[in-house]
């Protein structure tokens, strides 16, 4: 790995008065380009650590370097002006305008207004707002899921290689912040800035993270890790009761169809012959044949008694295939439609909706074994590591 | 995400999520029907006192005390013993607000509140009599008197103006590496102008009214008129004096509410 974006060395907050540090002698890497999710339960100094890092809480202790360099005596507002921050109230200047208030931090580091205005409209577009409607708007006028960009696009005005971000989607709807997160993915594979993002939700940890920061009270780190490994093997009690019960369920959402192995399902052409297609039936342990038309796209699902009645063609009788998915949808998805479904399956199909194979309850088993054992092979290959320097270097 | 480039028709917008306020800019205006009543309503109680006091028999004394000149004089001199107190109200009363609104002196903010308090207990006539023997008479010892008696409102409402501010656009300016003055300056102080020109209006209303006793110090004023017929025992003037006052009053105080309407900043 190269040289850490932000390392912070035994840095410890202690306040007056009270016996336990807040937050007692953290070491932590984070990675150039990568989110890295400080996680906990509430009240465990995951926000004292975070805004440690743009000193707006002055560490007692301990040293905090952002590119190498020691950043713990610098001027405080001067490198705050390099490091994006956006909080869950996202604190939008009301009396300005928008374009204003993205322009915050140009205008501090003395920007011309040309350049600004063309940063702005920039901004906009990038977090899906039309500039020409928005950059006069007021805060008020906007709908909390408009604020929330208008806040990042803010935290992103000088392009600052480090984004602070607490609990960004906390004070938005369920169906908003799920919108936005996806988003913020897809924005952040653009920009592949090196982000620290708090949030108490462990799935949105799960959902956001490269990487998890479990802390515990004190903000000691319980574990640091992929989200991936988190789930596959938490490192005590205390991580997998708070990751929860719900483990195995949630690591389906980290990997995608197009992850697995798809299962082989018994296919026929619409138009063939109904003994042939009886027969293909026969030949597979599965109590439905799926129908393709000329395109290869799935039609219906067929039984046995579907094939037994005349009376319709063939492709009017059984189920429509409901539970269709792409093979970038996570396996979660897929279990989900594969619940509902007719035949305990999910069908796969392409971006053009040609068929390319089937999820079934088998294969969603599989991939979880698989996860699980991969996992704790890292881990025991990383533990005989430590241990054991010597052997590894001489083996 | 659909990205719009600038310029372009607007799309549907991409998300559905509830609509956004109404898109002309929001500030909360009175209709222009609102603006002028009061007004209005004041100049009419005026002519209606002057038709009344015309339609009477007036004696030698009364003819003295209400002439045009006389109270002409008095309506300028009330107006300037309000406004120097007033001013300076504000020159003390908001950068001791703003002090005392700071992080370090949240030690000493109780005691100057309870100062300010008891400058607004102590009757001003006993201020006022109470500078008159250890001072003078005059001008000067009445504007003392008013400000000491109208520093709280305005002293309240700095304070009061800044603490309102909602703490997370104050963490988020700082986080973003606003300095603390620059904080104060483009976010704070404009975000408390509506709550303290309120505090300021109320200070204007109370320094019309308590300017009247000046006269008992020589300062004049309209208080000169109340008085005047106070001590001759003429209802007439005495009416007269007060309607005056009272219409100062209505008037100042809606000058002060236009200027509210006019400096709250946009988007508010």
């Amino acid at each position: 790995m190269n040289d850490p974006m932000i390392r912070l060395e035994g840095v410890t907050k202690r306040y007056p008065g009270q016996d336990k540090p807040a937050v007692e002698h953290i070491d932590l890497d984070i990675p150039e380009g990568e989110i890295v999710i400080f996680v906990g339960p509430s009240g465990c100094g995951k926000t004292t650590l975070m805004k440690m890092i743009n000193r707006l809480i002055e560490p007692t202790s301990g040293r905090i370097f952002m590119e190498g360099k020691d950043v713990t005596r610098v001027n405080p507002d001067h490198l705050r002006r390099r490091i994006g921050y956006v909080i869950q109230q996202i604190g939008l200047f009301p009396h300005m305008t928008i374009r204003d208030n993205i322009a915050t931090v140009p205008k501090m580091l003395g920007w011309d207004g040309a350049r600004t205005d063309a940063r702005v409209d920039e901004l906009l577009d990038l977090v899906g707002l039309d500039a020409a409607v928005f950059r006069s708007r007021y805060p008020k006028q906007l709908s909390g899921g408009q604020r929330q960009r208008v806040g990042v696009a803010r935290a992103l005005a000088v392009d600052p290689p480090v984004m602070l971000m607490d609990e960004p989607f906390g004070a938005i709807d369920p169906i908003t912040r799920d919108r936005l997160q996806n988003e913020f993915l897809r924005l952040q594979a653009e920009i592949g800035k090196t982000i620290v993002f708090v949030t108490h939700d462990i799935d949105e940890a799960i959902k956001m993270g490269d990487r998890i920061a479990i802390l515990r009270d004190g903000a000691t780190i319980a574990q640091y890790d992929t989200p991936k490994h988190i789930l596959s093997a938490p490192a005590d009690d205390f991580v997998a009761d708070f990751v929860g019960s719900g483990a195995s369920l949630k690591r389906l959402n980290l990997s995608r169809v197009r992850d697995v192995e798809l299962t082989f399902w018994p296919t026929a052409a619409v138009g063939t012959d109904r003994a042939e297609v009886r027969s293909v039936l026969r030949a597979s342990d599965k109590g439905a044949v799926l129908l393709l038309d000329g395109n290869d796209r799935p039609v219906r699902w067929v039984t046995a008694r579907d094939i037994d009645r005349t009376d319709v063609p063939l492709e009017q009788a059984g189920l429509e295939p409901e539970a269709i998915v792409e093979p970038q949808a996570t396996l979660q998805d897929a279990l989900n439609l594969m619940l509902d479904s007719s035949h305990g399956a999910a069908v796969v199909v392409d971006g053009n909706g040609t068929y390319l194979g089937a999820v079934d309850f088998a294969t969603v088993a599989h991939a979880v074994q698989a996860m699980r054992r991969e996992a704790r092979e890292q881990l025991r290959a990383a533990a005989e590591g430590s241990s054991h320097p010597g052997e590894v270097a001489a083996s | 995400m659909s990205v719009l480039t600038p310029g372009s028709t607007v799309v549907p917008d991409p998300d559905a999520e509830a609509p956004a306020a109404a898109p002309a800019p929001a500030r909360r205006r009175r209709p222009l029907f609102g603006y002028l009543a009061t007004p209005l309503v004041l100049g009419l109680a005026c002519g209606a006192l002057y038709l009344w006091i015309q339609g009477k028999e007036l004696d030698s004394i009364e003819e003295r005390l209400l002439n045009a000149e006389g109270i002409q004089n008095g309506v300028i001199e009330h107006l300037k013993l309000t406004g120097a107190s007033t001013v300076f109200v504000i020159l003390i009363a908001v950068p001791l607000g703003i002090l005392l609104t700071r992080s370090f002196a949240k030690w000493f903010t109780p005691g100057v509140i309870a100062l300010a308090n008891i400058g607004q207990m102590v009757p001003s006539i006993g201020v006022l009599v109470l500078l008159a023997l250890v001072w003078d008479i005059g001008f000067q010892p009445s504007v003392v008197a008013l400000v000491a008696y109208a520093l709280l409102p305005v002293l309240r409402n700095t304070i009061v103006g800044l603490q309102q501010v909602d703490r997370s656009v104050i963490e988020s300016g700082r986080g973003m590496g606003m300095t603390k003055r620059r904080v104060l300056v483009r976010i704070e102080l404009p975000l408390a102008v509506p709550v303290i020109l309120a505090g300021v209006r109320t200070a204007l209303v109370i320094n019309v009214g308590a300017a009247t006793l000046a006269a008992y110090v020589n300062a004049g004023g309209l208080g000169d008129i109340i008085v005047g017929g106070l001590s001759t025992s003429r209802d007439n003037v005495i009416i007269t004096g007060a309607v005056l006052t009272a219409v100062l009053a209505l008037f100042i105080d809606w000058l002060g509410a236009v200027v509210e309407d006019l400096l709250r900043p946009k988007g508010l």
